[in-house]
């Protein structure tokens, strides 16, 4: 629907991708660990390597949890707008078919968060 | 020439309303009545007879003046008697005064956005009834925030975080939450603002704030914050009944305006009972002493109250709004899942939080057997171990926000509290992201408006969020130390836990010399 | 039928107000919270200028509720005599 406005109406996308130097965001969850709160924001090249967001980021963010030693990188479920959906880890995040303000999340089989409460 | 007075004849109080409230514009001949008006035809409200319009309390101008001023009065003897009694060393404990700290920072400049929507709005309606009913709520609005003002720095002079609300309510992150509310509802046209604001937020949501929470700061010993709570909400009580009025008036008018109003209604409370979320983890998690649990509350002012209204408005065709299915199922988890929040961007956020202690968290198994021992006391009493071994957890990791509320995306699955709830849509090749059906939905009833979204995350990430002249290229940058500069957020006493902060060591040394002569 | 309600401050202004609107409603429950005193009543409550001014002793104006109300639901209906909050349903 138009917004009802005594004339034409025309917003301004705040988050377009040019706004980023050179980044696009990318939104990374992890299912039954909600002692993040939510799912998290990042701002990474289209060229960086997947493996890298695993390998040098995503330790920093997560690694406060006692499960993310546990993680088996084999036998992770991963879901890109709720679809499953199989990474490349040695490809770029662009390769990977991640455009700006995609949502990724895994799931870690066997590890359900603190004594299993999903927390 | 004669003087004398004629026979008084003594009015009535209707008589009185009637004088005083009509008959008192013209319709203009220079300028076509819908150039002088220019706001009130275009978002499709259809108005037969102005004069309809009735303030069931039929209060004019010179009472209120009246009874405001005696108000005025009663408030500001008891902010001085607390100031002077040194008042702030009765609260039940230093912790409380973090909620005297987020009422300042989010609520109090609403208070102020109000009276300017409301003096807008004014002056927008071509029905004189109406216009006056909004002068007198746009004044309200500016003495509550006036209010508020004077009897909270009173607190400033001895705490942190109350230094700079005005500064931060612009720029910190949990406050976009509030500001986006507020802009959301004075952008619209003027009658989604008197439904938003009048009708959803005064009527249906306010009571939540001003009447349990405020009657639990009394119960923690804060008279200051029991007084201009009370006393901001005896002009809410009226405000509440010209939202009800407001909207039987609209509903009434022409057909056509029934569904316009059903649609602010689903928007406006969902709004509002997204931005209430801050006020269900002060009262479950931030007042030491409790009066009664957010689900209590919110089952006796939303859903038995709500009920009722909605109930009663059924006869002009409106029912309840859509969100109440889910706003049911949310209410034994909202206040932990929105303090949990706080707790990991305890960095970020200029008041302090902490994990409940073990008497508090009983007190939530009880209140919240459903929910509170197998989803949420893991979680608290894992961080309580680690900060007890030096480990405490800070979230250091910006969140993805919703578009619409700009909530961290913190909710979880209607039914599911093990899953995130996740929402997305895409608008002219960019994809929005929501926490919510009712969030996406609102967005894609007006993407325009929502696409021009300030989410503070994203801001961040675009560097605007740090002071002039800040390099983020050069070597060390620390772009979290550079954000809480840009807020005027003072690192390590206005932020992190409460445990260990200069507030809790001040507080205890001063309550300590309440009771001791000072030797020497 | 819904309940509508009415909540004073408590303190010696309303006292008298809340004794009146008991004595004037049998069917009205009173609560009391910190600060507070809310009446809840199924239908509807009348609140009468004549029963407040028995008790205080001279004149009061209706209008004065205003400086002790904190709350209230229901449509109101507003006289100089009488003050009435009820639902339609």
């Amino acid at each position: 629907m138009a917004v009802s406005a005594i004339k034409e109406y025309k917003g301004e996308n705040k988050d377009r991708v040019e706004n980023f130097h050179g980044a696009q965001l990318l939104y990374i969850g992890w299912e039954d660990h909600l002692m993040f709160c939510a799912p998290f924001a990042f701002p990474f090249p289209p060229q960086m390597r997947f493996g890298d967001v695993i390998e040098k980021v995503l330790p920093g963010t997560y690694g406060y949890h006692p499960d993310w030693a546990r993680v088996d990188w084999s036998k992770v479920e991963w879901f890109k707008s709720g679809q499953p959906w199989t990474p490349n880890f040695n490809r770029s995040l662009a390769e990977n078919g991640l455009g700006h303000k995609d949502v990724i999340r895994f799931r870690t089989p066997g590890l359900a968060g603190i004594g299993g409460s999903c927390s | 020439m004669d003087m004398k007075a004629a026979p008084k004849h003594k009015m009535g109080l209707k008589e009185r309303y009637a004088a005083m409230t009509r008959g008192l514009d013209w319709e203009t001949s220079y300028q076509p009545m819908d150039k002088v008006y220019p706001f009130d035809k275009y978002e499709g409200i259809v108005i037969h007879d102005w004069d309809k319009w009735q303030d069931p309390f039929r209060l004019t101008m010179d009472a209120y003046w009246k009874y405001q001023a005696e108000k005025e009065r009663k408030l500001y003897a008891i902010i001085d008697a607390y100031a002077q009694n040194n008042g702030h060393l009765n609260v039940t404990d230093a912790r409380y005064i973090n909620t005297v700290k987020l009422f300042l920072q989010g609520v109090t400049p609403l208070e102020y956005m109000a009276h300017r929507g409301f003096a807008h709005v004014g002056r927008a309606l071509r029905g004189p009834g109406p216009r006056i009913a909004c002068q007198m709520q746009a004044l309200d609005e500016l003495r509550h925030a006036q209010t508020q003002v004077h009897a909270m720095s009173n607190y400033n002079r001895y705490y942190n975080g109350l230094h700079d609300w005005r500064h931060m309510y612009e720029r910190v992150w949990y406050l976009s939450v509030p500001k986006s509310f507020f802009e959301d509802a004075v952008s619209a046209g003027p009658f989604e603002f008197l439904v938003a604001v009048g009708f959803s937020f005064e009527y249906v949501l306010t009571n939540l704030l001003f009447v349990p929470f405020v009657s639990g700061a009394a119960y923690n010993g804060d008279m200051n914050t029991m007084t201009f709570g009370f006393s901001a909400q005896s002009d809410e009580a009226r405000h509440m009944t010209l939202g009800l009025e407001c909207i039987k008036f609209l509903l009434e008018q022409d057909p056509a305006n029934v569904p316009i109003v059903q649609r602010w209604l689903d928007k406006w409370c969902w709004r509002g009972v997204r931005l209430l979320s801050l006020v269900a983890m002060m009262m479950d998690y931030m007042l030491p002493k409790r009066v009664m649990s957010w689900k209590e509350a919110w089952e006796m002012y939303f859903e038995e109250a709500g009920g009722a209204l909605f109930k009663d408005l059924a006869r002009y065709g409106i029912r309840e709004p859509k969100c109440m299915q889910q706003v049911r199922l949310e209410k034994d988890h909202l206040s932990h899942q929105v303090w949990t929040t706080f707790y990991n961007y305890g960095a970020a956020a200029a008041f302090h939080t902490w994990i409940p202690d073990a008497d508090e968290m009983d007190w939530l198994s009880q209140k919240y057997p459903e929910s509170f021992d197998k989803y949420y006391r893991p979680r608290m009493e894992y961080w309580r171990e680690q900060a007890a071994l030096g480990n405490r957890y800070y979230n250091k990791t910006l969140p993805m926000l919703c578009q619409t509320c700009q909530i961290p995306m913190l909710f979880t699955e209607p039914g599911d509290p093990t899953k995130i709830c996740y929402r997305e849509t895409s608008y002219l090749g960019d994809k929005f992201h929501f926490c919510s059906d009712h969030c996406k939905e609102i967005f894609e009833y007006e993407p325009e408006k929502y696409i021009q979204a300030w989410l503070p995350v994203h801001q961040i990430y675009q560097g605007n969020c740090f002071e002039p002249g800040t390099d983020p290229t050069a070597p060390g940058f620390d772009p979290l130390a550079a954000v809480l500069q840009h807020y005027h957020l003072n690192f390590g006493r206005d932020n992190l836990d409460f445990e260990g902060s200069e507030d809790q060591r001040n507080f205890a040394a001063w309550k300590g010399a309440v009771t001791r002569n000072q030797v020497g | 039928m819904s309940n509508v309600f009415l909540i004073l401050q408590a303190n010696e202004d309303a006292r008298p107000i809340v004794e009146a609107v008991m004595a004037d409603n049998p069917h009205a429950r009173v609560s009391e919270s910190p600060a507070m005193v809310k009446i809840d009543a199924e239908g509807h409550l009348t609140v009468r200028r004549d029963s407040i001014s028995e008790r205080i002793g001279h004149a009061f104006d209706l209008q004065e509720l205003h400086l002790n109300l904190i709350s209230l639901s229901g449509h109101i209906d507003e006289t100089d005599d009488e003050f009435t909050l009820s639902w339609n349903s």
